[in-house]
């Protein structure tokens, strides 16, 4: 009467009876997951209604502050041409911003600081559930952009980075409204002064409304696209190719 | 109690029987008892329940430390975590710590090997370790129990379960009707007859507990983590002290949810499990029949 099929169809539709095999067996089960992964366009949907297109996010005062702002990630990027560029205080470091622009830019540091500068205190989510408030000052990406002369075809921007995982370079992208958010700046400052390699020098991007994983450390070229399945797994960011997370999260 | 009619004159010397009518039922009658709403809803949660508790854990997994106020990373003191030596498992809740060397912090794999991880693979989803799928999970099954409680309130209202059933009235509060119900229940005497059929305090209070303090707070905390919600939704900070502190609330009332659980399954059990069962599923009772009075 039951067959395994059947019976892990009876599982997902009518949810009774979930033991832990089946549990595992509906988690790695294509369509099941397709499921669940739908979820992720109601968080979508859902967290663009209630934030709005610009709500920000809180910002705090200095005494709110980490005493330590937990470093995460890759500390120190291996490539051997970051590392000539960190030993010479990133003087020759260019932010190169192309792809479906007008004008691709390559900008130096001194450029980016002329930029419309935006300093804040805020929390930095971690999608392990640990958070840390810490200070960020660089030019907002939103005028970035313009400046570039972004085509109305894009839908993405995307963050290249100087660091990578086992040969896998790391990469994340974020939409148009969280790319044009006030908030979402790309640091060079940190804590009242020069962001620190550990922390993603010489430019991190901080996308405030997002989880930790999607604000890229070692910015070194933004490129605006229309798709993302088209490049690296096509999932859209280092972590999301590599171990499922969710591209659109916000929780 | 039930309506006891005595009987006219004519029929000599019969016990007095209590006797049914379509508004008394008495003990030992098939009656209607739980709403078609309620049941969808009660089943509806027992499985979103477990699968946030269990996907929760996973989540939880990942950074077993709880803390108090707007943020808390490594470096700051934790007030909860599990931890590990190289052969004990441990869990710390402010000074004291106790060793959970075998179940948390330290525990056996199916395969045979011994992982570190806080909560073991029988108690989580996915069993073996992964972030990005437990929070698949969680937060496709949050809109299940965020709707699905949300549906259940506005039906509830409309059909006036809520007004009829839990409405605590302020005699019920009385110390000496609570204290009554506390005794009946320690010595498992259940109400009989057309009483079964209504709650008592301290299921209004449980029941109430959960309905309009517990799941709630679970699920506004479990927004307060999100930036992106928060970032509409700022008070939310404010209401619970902080995004770790709310972190922290959201993992007390989880288990006060398990603790809710564990007593529900206790008295369904004591109080005639096939009987409690079949009146969640089809919604029919048997009333209990009443004692004889000593």
């Amino acid at each position: 009467m039951f067959d395994r099929r059947g019976l892990l169809r009876g599982l997902a539709l009518g949810g009774g009876g979930l033991t832990l095999a089946g549990c595992d067996k509906l988690n790695s089960q294509p369509q099941f997951r397709r499921f669940l992964e739908g979820a992720e366009k109601l968080h979508y949907g859902a967290q663009r209604v209630v934030g709005g297109e610009n709500a920000l996010v809180r910002e705090y005062s200095r005494l709110d502050m980490s005493p330590v702002f937990r470093v995460n990630g890759n500390s120190m990027p291996a490539s051997p041409a970051y590392q000539a560029l960190a030993a010479n205080a990133f003087a020759d470091f260019r932010l190169v911003i192309d792809g479906l622009v007008a004008k691709p830019l390559q900008l130096s540091l001194r450029q980016l600081a002329q930029a419309p500068q935006r300093s804040q205190i805020t929390m930095h989510n971690c999608v392990e559930g640990w958070s840390a408030i810490g200070e960020w000052k660089g030019p907002q990406l939103g005028p970035l952009l313009r400046a570039a002369g972004l085509s109305s075809r894009a839908k993405y921007i995307v963050f290249h980075c100087a660091d990578d995982s086992g040969g896998n370079p790391y990469y994340e992208s974020i939409d148009l409204n969280d790319a044009f958010h006030p908030q979402t700046i790309l640091a060079t400052h940190m804590n009242g002064g020069v962001l620190g390699i550990p922390h993603g020098a010489p430019v991190r991007l901080r996308v405030e409304r997002q989880l930790g994983y999607k604000h890229a450390k070692f910015v070194m070229r933004i490129e605006a696209r229309d798709r993302l399945d088209n490049l690296y797994l096509g999932k859209g960011g280092f972590w999301e190719d590599r171990a499922d997370y969710a591209w659109y999260a916000g929780i | 109690m039930s309506t006891v009619l005595d009987p006219p004159s004519a029929e000599p010397a019969a016990e007095p029987a209590p006797v049914a009518d379509a508004d008394h039922p008495i003990g030992g009658d098939l009656v209607k008892r739980h709403r078609l709403s309620t049941r969808l809803w009660h089943w509806t949660n027992a499985v979103t329940l477990l699968v946030m508790l269990m996907s929760g854990l996973m989540i939880f997994n990942a950074h077993p430390r709880l803390y108090w106020g707007s943020y808390g990373a490594n470096p700051d003191r934790a007030w909860l975590e599990v931890t590990s030596t190289t052969t004990k498992g441990y869990l710390r809740v402010g000074p004291v710590q106790l060793e959970t060397t075998g179940v948390m912090g330290y525990w056996k794999a199916p395969d045979g090997s011994i992982q570190r991880r806080a909560f073991p693979h029988w108690a989580t989803i996915p069993s073996s370790y992964s972030l990005a799928d437990a929070r698949i999970w969680h937060l496709a099954f949050a809109w299940l129990l965020s709707l699905g409680l949300l549906a259940y309130s506005i039906v509830s209202l409309v059909n006036r379960h809520f007004q009829k059933d839990l409405r605590i009235r302020a005699a019920e509060m009385a110390p000496r009707n609570i204290w009554h119900d506390i005794k009946e229940h320690a010595r498992l005497r259940f109400p009989t007859g057309e009483a079964a059929l209504r709650y008592n305090i301290l299921q209004k209070l449980a029941y109430a507990s959960v309905l309009f303090f517990l799941l709630p707070l679970v699920i506004l905390t479990g927004m307060t983590m999100s930036p992106a919600l928060v970032s509409g939704l700022s008070p939310l900070l404010d209401l619970f002290g902080g995004r770790q502190s709310a972190r922290s609330l959201h993992f007390l009332a989880a288990f006060g949810l398990v603790a809710f659980f564990l007593v529900h399954i206790a008295m369904v059990v004591l109080a005639g499990p096939y009987n409690e069962v079949r009146s969640m599923i089809t919604g029919r009772f048997r009333l209990p029949r009443e004692r004889a009075e000593p």
